[in-house]
């Protein structure tokens, strides 16, 4: 007889299981399928001069990061400060992808605000960040010595992300 | 009055024309009618992953636009449909698909609706059988079998 009140017990407590996952997370975290795969190769006019080129080679054997931003993004400006303070701690190279932007916008900007980048490419049509699987500023990946993608982060970086998701799998540092 | 009410309608159809006439996509079709169509079937079936519940067909929003270009520039070079969308789901997940794939991480999502249906019946199969024992046993007047129905 017991069972007969166990079971919608039971459901509910199934169901209450589904919606607590299903509701915690966030559903425009779309996770990336590049994790673990190399990364796109690129070569792009560089933003701070559009003479020289920006190109995955000239990263290649090194742990790198790429920052995706474009001035129209507002949450890239509360993130540059961070950048800024990364950068300063010269643990990783930052490579940027400003992504469908504005040359001359971009080119302020970074003289404005500082630059944290080891260099930015330039990608007017965005091909580069669909090849990234980008679908929206900013997003930052990690990208290791074989040029394997190692980790994405979508949204604005900060130093608590900074610590606690990209040092930890930063190679050479101990934790 | 009742030229009152055709002005009235008259205008409502006229509405009905002007919500559907906006389209988002404003490129230059194809030439080749089989391609214009895999193109339109295609765009259909991807996620524009800005504004998640909208395909790149129906979403203005800015990715969507640069992955009908490439959707078009891919086509155009005669890559075939499959490979359209693997380069996508290369890049995207398969949350790109609108239409999400049928596979064993998705095997809940496609069967559970079945198996809640069949749940469902099972237990209304059983409370209708008991509700009509208990109708034929309150029909069944004899005290002798109300007693028997008790302790059973």
């Amino acid at each position: 007889m017991m069972w007969k009140f166990l079971l919608p017990a039971g459901v509910f407590a199934i169901l209450v299981g589904f919606f607590f996952v299903g509701l915690s997370r966030d559903p425009s975290q779309v996770p990336s399928p590049l994790i673990g795969k190399v990364a796109p190769t690129y070569s792009l006019p560089r933003v701070e001069d559009t003479t020289q080129k920006v190109s995955s080679s000239d990263f290649a054997g090194k742990q790198h990061m790429v920052n995706v931003w474009a001035t129209w993004c507002v949450e890239c400006r509360k993130e540059h400060s961070v950048l800024l303070e990364i950068a300063k701690k010269n643990v990783v190279p930052i490579v940027g992808l400003d992504w469908k932007d504005e040359l001359t916008s971009a080119q302020i900007w970074l003289a404005q605000l500082g630059n944290p980048y080891l260099a930015t490419a330039f990608d007017e049509k965005g091909r580069v960040a669909i090849d990234f699987g980008v679908y929206g500023a900013p997003e930052t990946f990690l990208i290791d010595a074989e040029g394997k993608v190692r980790y994405k982060h979508i949204g604005s970086l900060t130093m608590d992300v900074w610590e606690h998701e990209f040092l930890p799998r930063i190679d050479g540092r101990i934790k | 009055m009742s030229h009152m009410l055709k002005a009235i309608s008259f205008l409502l159809f006229g509405f009905l024309f002007f919500c559907s006439s906006w389209a988002v996509d404003d490129a230059q079709p194809f030439a080749d009618l089989s391609l214009q169509s895999r193109y339109e079937t295609l765009t259909h079936q991807l996620r524009c992953l800005v504004c998640q519940n909208e395909t790149i067909a129906d979403s203005g929003a800015s990715l969507a636009s640069d992955l009908r270009r490439e959707l078009r520039e891919q086509l155009a070079a005669g890559k075939s449909d499959d490979e359209v969308v693997k380069f996508m789901t290369d890049r995207y997940g398969a949350f790109v698909l609108y239409k999400p794939p049928f596979e064993p991480r998705t095997w809940l999502l496609w069967l559970g609706p079945v198996l809640l249906l069949l749940l469902g019946v099972v237990v209304a199969v059983r409370v209708i059988r008991k509700r009509s024992l208990m109708a034929i046993d309150i029909l069944d007047d004899s005290d002798e079998d109300r007693k028997q129905s008790d302790q059973a």
